[in-house]
């Protein structure tokens, strides 16, 4: 097996409106797959169901190859997941983070030990590891919270808008992270309302009111559109003329 | 001159963090005026002085005229002010809060209605929705008609665009763009860099610090390194590969390009052989004018 999504004719639909119209793309081992749409396009929707928080009312789709409908705990057992307003405790040290979802995980202590150690020297946090996560400054808390997303060595990673307020430098760090974590093989699947973040996926999908209207790389959606940014590609799907 | 907003050594200090750090300057009436700059930079700290619910530690502040600190119940006359968290009431309907904020001031929707028109026709379909259950670019909409609702001189919007998407930004910059044209003066703040070439002077704010401030075409020409595009088949190895080449200064991911400010002046050639010998295809290296962005990164 190949793919690290696939979803076929999925569906949701609340009462009368259809929030995501069937839609079907697949997202391979190792990608990073960036899901736009504008605000209200049916992006979260979608991703609740693929993290097994919602049931579908239609289609299919499997993550990390278990299916929505029947395994969605397991899906959330494989899936590392990181929003903007994080999931860290802003109470507890950066420490006790690490060992709290460690715990969540079933990871072993030794494990979580290790885990502990290896993420600590990876964010040169070491010196602050006992400090309460509330006085972290921003950048430092995403760069924590994605590495608390990956703590259990998912198969895959969701990232909603991971980015938002931060400075361009630390930005940029934490797309190289990003990065880091794809050349190990692991699946990321993010979005994003920066459209030069979009350049730096494999490949993007944009929903419109609740389809996927476009899908491919970002230079094959450039071509595609005639556009010379993604900012236009976006622009062009997201209100047509 | 009359200055709309004049900021004049304005420090300010939260316990041990000093969240401002000697900032001034002034916006003209009718300016638009971006202050651009990450969380944390300071940015909503220097709108809730400016908008006299936060004292300042030290300086001092007008705004149309009156002083932050002494005239309190003139400035709240005269401003509008959309914080960046929303904060209408959430179980008031969209009606019922924008009537809310009419009695307030004193005013009615059809006095103001020139001002708010074309927003207020956007979320009119949804004035019985309690405000709470809207989509958060309705919510922006709907706490800028509230903003405007007495037809304020100066008008403070705080981070507006903040988690919405490309092209709703777009559209709020127009609207923007149009507010002016009524006279209103507008500081707004914004974290995407790419906006500020929509207002008629910026200051660059970063740790509580004024970076910078000028017309955004002023300060993109006083970048004066020699800056480049680079690209190639492997992205991240490229990224990687330049860190290490001696004529680098700076190399930071920009969407598809790779921007390398070089130490000094050189021909794209050399960028080109360095690349080659580090066994990269498909290699593209030209030089381009900075954006917003790059100066941004330099400044920091």
């Amino acid at each position: 097996m190949n793919a690290a999504i696939t979803a076929h004719h999925l569906t949701k639909r609340f009462g009368d409106f259809t929030a995501v119209d069937a839609i079907s793309f697949e997202v391979k081992k190792g990608e990073i797959f960036g899901f736009l749409g504008a605000n209200g396009a049916g992006k979260t929707t979608a991703i609740r169901m693929l993290t097994g928080l919602n049931r579908p009312t239609d289609g299919e789709a499997t993550v990390a190859g278990f299916d929505v409908y029947r395994q969605s705990e397991k899906i959330k057992e494989n899936i590392g997941y990181m929003s903007q307003k994080f999931s860290l405790y802003e109470d507890l040290s950066i420490r006790q983070n690490i060992r709290f979802y460690g715990g969540i995980y079933g990871l072993r202590s030794k494990e979580i030990q290790e885990k502990t150690k290896q993420i600590l020297e990876t964010l040169s946090l070491e010196v602050y590891a006992d400090k309460v996560v509330g006085e972290l400054p921003l950048g430092w808390k995403q760069r924590l919270a994605f590495a608390v997303a990956n703590v259990h060595d998912p198969a895959i990673v969701f990232l909603d808008e991971p980015t938002g307020g931060v400075d361009p430098a630390t930005r940029r760090r934490f797309w190289e992270m990003i990065y880091a974590t794809a050349n190990l093989g692991r699946t990321i699947f993010v979005t994003t309302h920066y459209m030069d973040e979009a350049e730096y996926c494999d490949r993007i999908s944009i929903m419109v009111a609740g389809k996927i209207e476009a899908l491919g790389s970002p230079h094959e959606l450039k071509e595609k559109f005639s556009a010379s940014t993604m900012d236009e590609v976006f622009v062009s799907l997201a209100r047509p003329k | 001159m009359n200055s709309s907003i004049k900021i004049s050594n304005i420090n300010h200090v939260f316990g041990e963090v000093q969240a401002l750090k000697d900032i001034s300057f002034e916006v003209a009436p009718g300016e638009l005026f971006g202050l651009i700059g990450p969380d944390g930079a300071g940015k909503s700290t220097l709108f809730r002085i400016l908008t006299t619910l936060l004292v300042a530690s030290s300086g001092s502040a007008t705004v149309a005229g009156w002083d932050v600190k002494q005239d309190l119940k003139q400035i709240r006359r005269r401003v509008g002010y959309m914080p960046g968290r929303f904060s209408l009431y959430q179980d008031l309907t969209v009606e019922e809060n924008l009537k809310f904020f009419a009695t307030i001031f004193g005013t009615t929707i059809k006095e103001s209605y020139h001002l708010i028109e074309e927003i207020w026709v956007q979320i009119e379909p949804f004035r019985k929705r309690r405000a709470g259950k809207l989509s958060g670019g309705m919510k922006q909409k709907l706490a800028l008609c509230c903003a405007l609702i007495h037809q304020p001189e100066v008008l403070f919007l705080d981070e507006p665009t903040t988690g919405v998407d490309a092209v709703s930004r777009r559209e709020f910059w127009d609207m923007l763009q149009r507010l002016k044209a009524h006279g209103i003066t507008i500081l707004v703040s914004t974290p995407y860099m790419d906006e500020a070439i929509r207002c008629e002077r910026i200051a660059l704010i970063q740790a509580g610090e004024i970076l910078s401030i000028d017309t955004p075409k002023a300060i993109i020409a006083s970048y004066k390194k020699p800056l480049f595009a680079v690209r190639s088949n492997n992205f991240y190895q490229l990224l990687q590969d330049l860190r290490g080449f001696d004529q680098t200064e700076r190399v930071e991911p920009f969407g598809e390009y790779l921007h390398l400010t070089a130490k000094s002046k050189l021909a794209p050639t050399v960028v080109e052989s360095y690349m080659e010998e580090k066994g990269h295809e498909g290699i593209v290296v030209k030089p381009i004018e900075a954006t917003i962005e790059d100066v941004f990164l330099d400044l920091m």
